[in-house]
C-alpha cells in the first residue's frame, strides 16, 4: 500500500514536469472555454438561462479523448525503456505498481478537473439567481467517476503494450466501444439484450443520472466496479507477462 | 545462501538455460562465464524475481523463488544487464525512489552512503540523461547496493568503466563479497580470476564446469607450462632438457623459444635454467605460463561449426 502511494507522487510528478500534460491540459481549457462561450452566446440570444451542463457534458466528451494521450505512457514506457525489470525485482507487488500509476494520473486528472471549476463560477456571475448547485455536483462528481474509469482502462492497455502509440490507441477504441456499446440498440432491438448493453454502456450511466441531477448508488457502484475490474486485468497482464 | 535446482526457462521453443544446478554460499563471490546466449542474463533475471523459471526451483536465504517472491526480493540487489534508469530524475531523486519502494528508514543517509560508494558524489544532484555510460552503470550499482542486500545479482557490472573505475567496482565487489553472497556475470576472464572465489561456465544453457578459478587452470591443462627463451638456436638444447625430471612434451615456438610441460608435483625451473647455461646458452627468459582462462573459456564453450567456419576464413585467407 505504501508503495502506490510512493508510485503514485512519482507519477504525479512526471506529469507534473512533462510538456504533454500541458499541452493536452491547455487543449482541453482552450476547447471547453471556447464551447462553453458559445453556449452562453446562444442561450443569451435564445433568452434562456445556460445551466452548468453546457460544461460538464463537453467536458466528459474532452476527457474521453484526451484521457488515452496521458495514460499511454504509464506502463508501456516503463516496459519499453526497461525500468520495468528494477520495479518488478524490487520488493513491490504488481497490484501497486498498477494502482499506483492509476492513482498518480488520476491525481494528475483532479486538478485539471478543479481547473474547470472557473467556468461554473464564471458562469454563477450570470444566471440569476446562481447556477444550480445541486447539478453541479452531480455532474462533477459523475466526471470525476468517469475519469477514474478512463484513467484505470488506459493504464490497464498501457500494460499490455510496449509501445505507447499502440496503447494510445487501442485505449481511445475501448473506451469509444464501451461508451456507444448501447446506441445501435437504442435504435433498433428491445428486450433483455438491450438492457444488459445499456447496462454495460458507459455514457448511460452518464447521461441518464449525474448529467441530470441523479446521483444512484447502482450507477457509484456500476464506475468503481469498471475501475476496479481494469485495474485488475492490468494487475494480471503485468503477471502474465512476466512468465512469457 | 542460494540453492539452485533444475532450474529451465524456455523462451516458447528456444531453451535458454536447462536444468542448471548451483549453490553458493555466504561470504562467496560466484562468477558467472560464458559465450553470448548461453544464459547468464536468463538465470540471473529468475534469481532476481523478474520472471518465474519454467521448470525448476531455487531457493535464496531459505525463501523459495516463486512462493516467497516479495521476500527474495526484499534481501536482494539486483543489476540488470542494460542498466535501466529514468533519465527525468536525478540521481538522488532516483535512489530515494528506490530506497522508498524498499521501505527503508533512514532512506536519505543510506542513499548518500551509496552514492559516495560508487563515487558519484559530484553529479549527485545532476540528471540521470546527463550521465556518461559508465556514470550510468555506477548509479545502477548503487541501486543494487543500496539497501545492503544479503545477496547481491551483479549482470556484467564492470562493462563501460574505465580503469580507474574497474579498480575501485572491484574492490567495492569484493568488500560486499567478505560478508555477502554475490553473484556476477562478466566476459572478461581476468576479472573472474581476480575477484571470484569460484566461477562458473554455461554454455548453450548448460554448466560446463563449475570450480575455483586456480584449480580450473589445473584441472583441465594438467600439467604446467613453462616458456623458456635463450639466445641462439634451441634445437641443440632440446635433448638435455628431455632429460630432466617430470618433463612430459617439448613445444619449439620460433627459433629460440621452447614451451615446456612439466607434470604439475615438481618444479623444473631451477633445473631447466642449470641445463640451458651448462650447455652455453644465454638465458632470455624463463617463466611458468599457465594456460589461461581465455583458452580454457575457449576449450570448454566452443563450437564445432564456429571452429569449422573459422578454419574456412583462415583457409581463404590463405589461397588468397
Ligand atoms: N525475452 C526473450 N525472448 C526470447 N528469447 C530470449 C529472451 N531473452 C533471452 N532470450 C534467448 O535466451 C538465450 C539466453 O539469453 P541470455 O540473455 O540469458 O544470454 P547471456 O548469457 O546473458 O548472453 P550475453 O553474454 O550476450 O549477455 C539466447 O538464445 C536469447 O536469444
Ligand atoms: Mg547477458
Amino acid at each position: 500500500m505504501k508503495n502506490t502511494w510512493t508510485i503514485a507522487k512519482r507519477e504525479f510528478n512526471l506529469f507534473i514536469i512533462s510538456p504533454i500534460a500541458y499541452v493536452v491540459a491547455f487543449m482541453l481549457m482552450l476547447i471547453l472555454g471556447i464551447i462553453f462561450f458559445a453556449n452562453m452566446l446562444i442561450a443569451f440570444v435564445n433568452t434562456y438561462d445556460p445551466t452548468v451542463q453546457f460544461i460538464i457534458a463537453p467536458l466528459v466528451t474532452l476527457f474521453l479523448f484526451s484521457t488515452p494521450a496521458l495514460t499511454m505512457r504509464t506502463i508501456a514506457e516503463e516496459h519499453r525503456s526497461g525500468t520495468l525489470e528494477t520495479l518488478l525485482t524490487a520488493p513491490v507487488r504488481d497490484w501497486e505498481l498498477i494502482t499506483g500509476k492509476w492513482l498518480g494520473s488520476f491525481m494528475f486528472y483532479l486538478v485539471v478537473i478543479a481547473l474547470t471549476w472557473v467556468f461554473p463560477i464564471i458562469l454563477n456571475f450570470f444566471v440569476d439567481p446562481g447556477i444550480d448547485q445541486g447539478l453541479l455536483v452531480s455532474g462533477y462528481l459523475g466526471v470525476t467517476l468517469l475519469v477514474g474509469v478512463f484513467v484505470a482502462i488506459g493504464v490497464m492497455t498501457s500494460s499490455i503494450f510496449n509501445n505507447q502509440i499502440a496503447a494510445f490507441f487501442a485505449t481511445l477504441g475501448i473506451l469509444l466501444v464501451f461508451w456507444m456499446i448501447a446506441y445501435p440498440t437504442q435504435i433498433a432491438a428491445s428486450g433483455g439484450g438491450r438492457s444488459i448493453l445499456s447496462y454495460l454502456d458507459l455514457s448511460q450511466h452518464f447521461y441518464n443520472s449525474f448529467l441530470i441531477g441523479i446521483v444512484a448508488v447502482k450507477d457509484i457502484v456500476y464506475y468503481l466496479s469498471v475501475t476496479v475490474l481494469a485495474l485488475f486485468l492490468g494487475t494480471a497482464t503485468i503477471e502474465a507477462r512476466r512468465w512469457r | 545462501m542460494i540453492e539452485v535446482t533444475g532450474l529451465t526457462k524456455d523462451y516458447g521453443p528456444r531453451r535458454a538455460i536447462d536444468r542448471l544446478n548451483f549453490n553458493a554460499h555466504k561470504g562467496e563471490i560466484l562468477g558467472f562465464l560464458g559465450p553470448n546466449g548461453a544464459g547468464k542474463t536468463t538465470t540471473m533475471r529468475i534469481l532476481a524475481g523478474y520472471m518465474p523459471p519454467t521448470s525448476g526451483t531455487a531457493q535464496i536465504g531459505g525463501f523459495d523463488l516463486i512462493k516467497n517472491s516479495i521476500d527474495i526480493r526484499r534481501m536482494t540487489g539486483y543489476l540488470p544487464e542494460t542498466v535501466p534508469l529514468y533519465n527525468d530524475m536525478t540521481v538522488f531523486d532516483y535512489l530515494k525512489y528506490m530506497a522508498d519502494l524498499r521501505h527503508m528508514k533512514n532512506g536519505d543517509d543510506q542513499v548518500e552512503e551509496a552514492i559516495l560508494k560508487v563515487d558519484m558524489k559530484d553529479r549527485a544532484h545532476g540528471y540521470i540523461g546527463n550521465l556518461s555510460k559508465g556514470m550510468r552503470q555506477r548509479v545502477g550499482l548503487a541501486q543494487a547496493i543500496l539497501h545492503n542486500p544479503e545477496v547481491l545479482i551483479l549482470d556484467e557490472p564492470t562493462i563501460g568503466l574505465d580503469p580507474g573505475q574497474i579498480i575501485e567496482v572491484r574492490k567495492l565487489i569484493r568488500d560486499i563479497g567478505k560478508t555477502k553472497t554475490i553473484l556476477l556475470s562478466t566476459h572478461i576472464l581476468s576479472e573472474a580470476q581476480q575477484i571470484c572465489n569460484r566461477v562458473l561456465i554455461i554454455n548453450k544453457g548448460r554448466i560446463v564446469v563449475e570450480d575455483e578459478p586456480e584449480k580450473l587452470q589445473m584441472r583441465i591443462s594438467g600439467s604446467h607450462n613453462i616458456l623458456l627463451r635463450v639466445s641462439g638456436s634451441v634445437d641443440a638444447l632440446i635433448p638435455f632438457i628431455n632429460k630432466l625430471k617430470g618433463i612430459t612434451e617439448i613445444n619449439k615456438h620460433g627459433d629460440n623459444t621452447l614451451e615446456i610441460k612439466v607434470s604439475p608435483s615438481v618444479d623444473a625451473r631451477p633445473e631447466i635454467a642449470r641445463a640451458a647455461i651448462k650447455n652455453g646458452f644465454d638465458l632470455l627468459e624463463l617463466r611458468a605460463s599457465n594456460i589461461s582462462l581465455e583458452e580454457i573459456f575457449l576449450q570448454l564453450t566452443h563450437d564445432d561449426s564456429m571452429l569449422a567456419s573459422a578454419d574456412r576464413v583462415n583457409n581463404a585467407v590463405e589461397e588468397e
